[in-house]
C-alpha cells in the first residue's frame, strides 16, 4: 500500500477592517488567495489579531499573517516572523509575533511563520473598496503569495518581495 | 493650557485600550497636579458614510465603525430597524438567537478584557516590569490561566460565528428578526463544553473577586469617586444586557429616573461639547453637565439592577453588594469584579439558551408598517450603546446619531485620570513606569474603546512627554 503522503497544513490569516478603505488589504488577500489555494491551505479573516488565534495555529506547519502596512515597502513586504514576548501589547488585539509567542507557550504549536505586509496608503475615512494604488499591491502580493503557496519559496520570489 | 508656572505631562497614545488617546497632566510650579484630562481622538466622519444608505443595509454597515465590538453595533442598529420597520416585537426565535449572538459577545469581550488587559496588572502588580506585565508573562507564569482566557474568548466567538454567520460583517440580525437558527448539530457542539466554560467563568470571577476584596484597601479610593449610574434594566428591575428600559440612579442608590422609554431618550440625556476634546460629554438632562454625568458599564449595571435571573449570578451580586451594605459601589477598580460577575451570568444565560428549543424555530422575521424615526439601545459590553436613525420616504438613512459606550463614560474616566493623577503625581519630576501605568489602570477599568481606529502595522507606540514651564520637553518616554 501506498503511503499517503503527509499535506502540510499552512494557514493564512488576513486581518484588517474593510469599512476603513486600505485597512481591509489584509482580508482581501485572504480572499484572494482563498480563491486559488490548493489543498493544505486554509485562509482567516478578521478585523485584527487576537489571543483565540494562537489556538487556531495548533496544527499548523506555516502561517502567514498579512495586514495593510501604512509606511512599509511597495508593494509589499515579505519577512520571517519570530515570536515576541514583550511588552508590544497596545490593544485589544495583539501582534502577530505575540500570536506565535502565546501558540509556542500555550499550545506547544511553532509553525514556520511570515509576516506580509501590503502597502496601503488611505486609512483615515470610513468606505468600502481599496485604493488605487492598494489595489496594484494587493494583486501583486496575492500573485506571489499563491505562488509561493503553490510551488513552495524560491530565493529569487523572497528577494524580490523583500 | 499651560501658564509660564506650570508643567505638562503628555502621555500618547494609551496603550492597552482601543484607539488613540491622549493624556495630559497640567502641573504647577510646584509639581502638583492642577489639572488632568483624557483626549479622545474619536474617528469622524460615520454619520456621513451611513446617509443615504438603504436602512436594511446599516446593521451590516455599521460594524464598520469597531472591529472590537461589532456585534454591539450590529444589534444595536438592528434594534432600531426593527422599530424603522414597523416591528415592536420579534418571534421567540429570533429574538433568542439574538440573544445567544449578544451574551457571546459580552462573554469574549469581558473574557478578553479581564484576561488579556488586566491580569497582568493584577497577578503581576502595577509596578512590574512591563516586560513580564502582559498577556505573555501570564502565559509564562499562569498557563492555565491564560489557556482558559484563550478559550472563553474563543467559544463567545464560534457563538458569534454561528449566530452572524462570519467574522467580518456578520448578516445575523435583519430588520424584524434574524435571517438563521441554530441547528441541532451546532447546538449540541457548544453544549458539550459548556460544563467546562462554566467552570472557567466561576474561576475568573473568583480571582477577581478574591483580588478586589483583598487589595480593598489599596483599591478602595484608586481612582474612585462618587457617580450616578445608568443601565437597562428590565420591567421587574432585573439585569438585562440585550433589551429594557432605562434606569438612573445616584451614588447612594436613589431612583433619578426608571423605567423610561428609550425611544425618549433625548428627554433625558443631553450631550455636552467642549473645546478640548473630540468627544461629547453626555449627561441626565435633569440635573444638569455639572451633577448629570454618569457611569455606564458592568459596574454601573450591577448598582442599577435589582437583581440578576441567573442563580450563579445573582448568589455573586449578593456578595458583591454586601460589601457597601446594599448601596452602589463606586471603587472604579470594582469594574473588575462585576465584569467577571456578568461574565458568570453570561455563561448561565447561554447554556439556558441552549436548552431552549425556541432556537431551533423557523419563524424568523416579522413585517410590520414603516416608520421614520427609531433609536436602538443595548448594553454593549462597554456600556450604554444608543444608535439614533431618520429614515425618509425612500428608504434611505437621513440622520444618524450614535451615543457609544466609552462616549457615555467619558466624564468618569476624565475623573479617575484627575483622581489617580492628583494621589501618585503630585510632586513626581519625572514619568516613571508605575505612574504611567496607574493612570491606564485606571482607564483600563473602564475598558474603553477609544476610536475604533485602524490598526494596520506601524501603529501604537506609547509616548509620554513631560514639559516645563516654557514648554520645553524635559523628559519623555516611548514604548512600542
Amino acid at each position: 500500500m501506498d503511503e499517503i503522503p503527509h499535506t502540510r497544513r499552512r494557514l493564512v490569516i488576513g486581518y484588517g477592517n474593510p469599512g476603513r478603505r486600505d485597512d481591509g488589504l489584509g482580508p482581501a488577500l485572504a480572499e484572494a488567495v482563498a480563491a486559488r489555494a490548493g489543498p493544505g491551505v486554509e485562509t482567516d479573516a478578521d478585523y485584527q489579531l487576537t489571543v483565540e488565534d494562537a489556538a487556531a495555529l495548533s496544527g499548523c506547519d506555516e502561517v502567514i499573517f498579512a495586514d495593510a502596512s501604512t509606511d512599509g515597502p511597495e508593494p509589499f513586504s515579505f519577512a520571517a516572523l519570530e515570536p515576541a514576548a514583550g511588552a508590544d501589547f497596545t490593544t485589544h488585539h495583539i501582534s502577530p509575533g505575540a500570536v506565535l509567542a502565546l501558540a509556542g507557550e500555550l499550545f506547544d504549536a511553532r509553525p514556520k511563520a511570515w509576516l506580509m505586509g501590503i502597502r496601503g496608503y488611505e486609512f483615515n475615512e470610513f468606505g468600502e473598496g481599496l485604493s488605487a494604488g492598494a489595489r496594484r499591491n494587493l494583486a501583486a502580493a496575492a500573485d506571489f503569495l499563491s505562488a509561493r503557496l503553490r510551488d513552495g519559496p524560491t530565493e529569487r520570489r523572497t528577494e524580490a518581495a523583500t | 493650557m499651560a501658564t509660564a508656572a506650570t508643567h505638562k505631562i503628555v502621555i500618547e497614545p494609551v496603550t492597552r485600550v482601543e484607539g488613540h488617546g491622549k493624556v495630559t497632566i497640567q502641573l504647577d510650579a510646584k509639581n502638583r497636579v492642577q489639572q488632568a484630562r483624557l483626549h479622545i481622538v474619536e474617528f469622524r466622519g460615520f454619520e456621513r458614510f451611513i446617509q443615504g444608505r438603504p436602512y436594511w443595509e446599516v446593521p451590516v454597515l455599521v460594524q464598520r465603525l469597531c472591529g472590537i465590538c461589532p456585534v454591539s453595533h450590529h444589534l444595536a442598529a438592528a434594534k432600531a430597524m426593527d422599530r424603522i420597520a414597523g416591528v415592536d416585537r420579534l418571534t421567540p426565535t429570533a429574538e433568542k438567537i439574538r440573544r445567544l449572538m449578544h451574551y457571546g459577545q459580552m462573554l469574549q469581550s469581558h473574557a478578553l478584557h479581564f484576561f488579556h488587559l488586566v491580569s497582568p496588572d493584577l497577578l503581576f502588580g502595577f509596578d512590574a516590569d512591563p516586560a513580564i506585565r502582559n498577556v505573555i508573562g501570564v502565559a509564562k507564569k499562569f498557563p492555565e490561566l491564560a489557556v482558559q482566557g484563550v478559550m472563553l474568548r474563543k467559544y463567545g466567538q464560534e457563538l458569534i460565528r454561528a449566530t452572524a454567520g462570519k467574522k467580518i460583517h456578520g448578516t445575523g440580525a435583519i430588520p424584524g428578526g434574524v435571517n438563521r437558527n441554530l441547528p441541532i448539530a451546532e447546538r449540541d457542539a457548544f453544549l458539550k463544553d459548556i460544563a467546562q466554560i462554566e467552570t472557567w467563568a466561576r474561576s475568573a470571577l473568583k480571582l477577581a473577586r478574591d483580588y478586589t476584596v483583598e487589595h480593598l484597601k489599596d483599591l478602595a479610593d484608586f481612582g474612585s469617586f462618587e457617580s450616578n449610574h445608568l443601565s437597562l434594566v428590565r420591567a421587574d428591575g432585573a439585569m438585562d444586557l440585550y433589551h429594557g428600559h432605562l434606569r438612573a440612579i445616584d451614588a447612594a442608590g436613589a431612583k433619578i429616573f426608571d423605567q423610561v422609554d428609550y425611544q425618549r431618550y433625548l428627554e433625558y440625556i443631553r450631550e455636552e461639547v467642549r473645546p478640548w476634546s473630540y468627544m461629547k460629554f453626555p449627561f441626565i438632562r435633569s440635573l444638569g453637565p455639572e451633577a448629570g454625568w454618569y457611569r455606564v458599564g458592568p459596574l454601573a449595571r450591577v448598582n442599577a439592577c435589582d437583581f440578576i435571573d441567573t442563580p450563579e449570578a445573582e448568589a455573586a451580586r449578593k456578595d458583591f453588594m454586601a460589601l457597601t451594605k446594599g448601596k452602589p459601589n463606586n471603587v472604579t477598580m470594582a469594574y473588575h469584579w462585576t465584569r467577571m460577575i456578568e461574565l458568570l451570568h453570561s455563561v448561565e444565560v447561554i447554556h439556558r439558551l441552549l436548552d431552549d428549543p425556541d432556537l431551533q424555530g423557523t419563524d424568523l422575521v416579522v413585517k410590520g408598517e414603516r416608520r421614520p424615526e427609531a433609536v436602538g439601545l443595548i448594553e454593549a459590553p462597554r456600556g450604554t450603546l444608543f444608535h439614533h436613525y431618520q429614515v425618509d420616504a425612500n428608504d434611505q438613512v437621513t440622520r444618524c446619531n450614535l451615543i457609544v459606550s466609552t462616549t457615555n463614560n467619558n466624564t468618569p474616566m476624565n475623573r479617575a485620570v484627575e483622581k489617580v493623577a492628583r494621589d501618585f503625581l503630585d510632586g513626581a519630576k519625572t514619568i516613571t513606569e508605575g505612574l504611567l501605568n496607574r493612570i491606564e489602570v485606571a482607564i483600563r477599568a473602564y475598558d474603553p474603546c477609544l476610536s475604533c481606529a485602524t490598526h494596520a502595522l506601524g501603529r501604537m507606540p506609547l509616548v509620554v512627554e513631560l514639559a516645563d514651564a516654557g514648554g520645553r520637553t524635559i523628559d519623555r518616554r516611548e514604548r512600542r
